[in-house]
């Protein structure tokens, strides 16, 4: 008699699986892609906390998210003796805003400054009135500032000061702008054109 | 100077982590019972083995849990040495200085019991661990992922996105303690996972090389390759140039050399490893042997 012996293949078992890392990383990178035609600007949908801060603006009143609500609200950090940056951002934003006509007033730029021992609500009211009325200077206590630091993973520093006792602070560039219902939705950067931001606040506000 | 960095709010964490307060809590608990109980056994575990396992401990809380996480998030430089110690210098200290039998005689028996009540994840649980150690994937682990984390996009959204961030983190950590657990341990310790000594060699002396060219491309790229950073802003003064090559050596010089560090300890474990040793006995009889062979008849 003789013993047929069946061939069995080695075990190996869940080299399959080895797969599944493979997947994940597909699957993350596939979520990264929205659905529709790309904005100009860095779609942040889902990646960036919604709009929540309490601060004080120009007029002196405490305000919160919640006053910007059915705003299209463009937040951006600076200061008001800031040199080059700042004031070149908010002239961009300003040319940008100008050409959405009435639908200018469902935009909101919340300019918060970085510098509040320098920028008084007094100074930010007149800053900020340059630039129109979509904008609104806001400042607030170190831990108010800190706690919105924290929320949109921004950072400052300040330099050091001259023989006049002037200093510059050195702040991100970044404008988060966010949806009306609050939601974080583009991020503009400084190479971005005043043409691009107009064309993408154009298509947030018609999908509003 | 950042602001803050002068007082005592620097050994605070930035972004308060309950995950990684209770793992840190857990496992020193874990290795403290387990000391005490060890302290009268064979298994007495001396003061430097204790010592290096906690120096990588504490390491590892430190980049995650102090200010150096808000200078990692806002300087990349720091970042890299961040990962320099999650993925390359805190688990080498961990791992060498194998706490799994102190950190098991640590369990309390009540959670012991409680334990074998899950004994049915264990087979999933093994058979995932025996694909992440696999010979191939391993590696391909421990360097695609400083790559995937590396590459600009990618970059940008992990640093802007506090979920991401986190799970870019933990990653390396995991992986950190995975690669190195595969790489230093005596294989008589590592139970089916066991990988020879010379396949350990070829595989640290491999992942230098793609850490080596990505380090020095990041140096010596021209132009600013990840611009979160000033998007989102420094944490002090320092041009982006200067931040990117410093971040650039840390990727090549340092991660690449503890290839040779990990090199250096499998070749002591070669040494002293008692298999080898029965060989090297055997090897000294040949004399004997031939004169048996040649002299006497079977």
């Amino acid at each position: 008699m003789t013993v047929v012996r069946r061939y069995s293949p080695p075990r190996r078992s869940g080299r399959w699986l080895a797969a599944l890392p493979v997947l994940a990383l597909a699957a993350t990178l596939a979520s990264c892609a929205g659905s529709g035609p790309p904005y100009a600007l860095k779609n942040i949908t889902g990646l960036v906390l919604p709009l929540k801060f309490q601060l004080t603006n120009q007029d002196d009143q405490t305000v919160t998210a919640g006053n910007y609500r059915h705003d299209l609200v463009l937040l951006y950090f600076g200061y008001t003796d800031c040199p080059d940056q700042c004031p070149t951002t908010l002239t961009l934003l300003a040319n940008a805003i100008r050409t959405l006509g009435p639908r200018a007033a469902q935009v909101k730029v919340l300019f918060v400054s970085v510098d509040p021992k320098r920028d008084t609500t007094a100074v930010l009211k007149r800053y900020v009135n340059n630039f129109g009325p979509e904008f609104v200077g806001l400042r607030g206590d170190p831990s108010q500032l800190l706690a919105l630091s924290k929320r949109y993973r921004i950072a400052y520093h300040y330099e050091k000061p001259d023989k006049y006792g002037n200093y510059e602070v050195d702040h991100s560039s970044a404008v988060f702008i966010f949806d009306g219902d609050g939601r974080a939705r583009l991020l503009a950067q400084s190479d971005n054109t005043e043409h691009q931001v107009a064309s993408d606040l154009r298509r947030l506000l018609a999908n509003s | 100077m950042p602001p803050f960095a002068s007082d005592l709010r620097f050994l605070l964490p930035w972004q308060f982590s309950p995950t990684v307060f209770l793992l840190c809590v857990t496992v020193l608990a874990l290795y403290v019972r387990g000391l005490r109980a060890l302290r009268r056994g064979s298994g007495r575990v001396g003061f430097w083995r204790a010592f290096t396992f906690l120096l990588g401990v504490a390491l590892s809380y430190a980049v995650l849990q102090t200010y150096l996480d808000f200078l990692s998030q806002h300087m990349f430089w720091i970042h890299r040495f961040q990962h320099l110690i999650l993925h390359h210098i805190g688990p080498v200290l961990i791992v060498l200085a194998a706490p799994g039998p102190v950190l098991r005689a640590g369990i309390p028996a009540a959670l012991a019991r409680g334990l074998r009540g899950g004994a049915w994840l264990r087979r999933p649980a093994q058979v995932f661990f025996r694909v992440l150690q696999h010979p191939l994937i391993a590696p391909t682990l421990f360097v695609g992922l400083i790559f995937f984390w590396l590459t600009p996009s990618i970059h940008f959204t992990a640093m802007l996105d506090g979920r991401r961030y986190l799970l870019m983190n933990w990653s390396m950590l995991a992986d950190g303690l995975l690669f190195w657990w595969l790489m230093l341990v005596p294989r008589e310790l590592q139970g089916g996972a066991a990988m020879g000594y010379g396949s350990r060699l070829v595989i640290l002396s491999i992942v230098a090389v793609p850490q080596i060219l990505l380090g020095a491309y990041i140096t010596l790229h021209s132009t600013p390759l990840y611009d979160i950073y000033a998007v989102c802003g420094r944490a002090w003064d320092i041009s982006p140039m200067d931040d990117q090559q410093l971040g650039g050596l840390l990727t090549w010089i340092p991660a690449a050399m503890m290839s040779l560090v990990g090199i250096l300890i499998v070749l002591y474990r070669i040494l002293h490893d008692p298999e080898a040793i029965a060989q090297r006995a055997r090897f000294d009889r040949p004399i004997e042997d031939a004169t048996n062979r040649s002299g006497a008849p079977a």
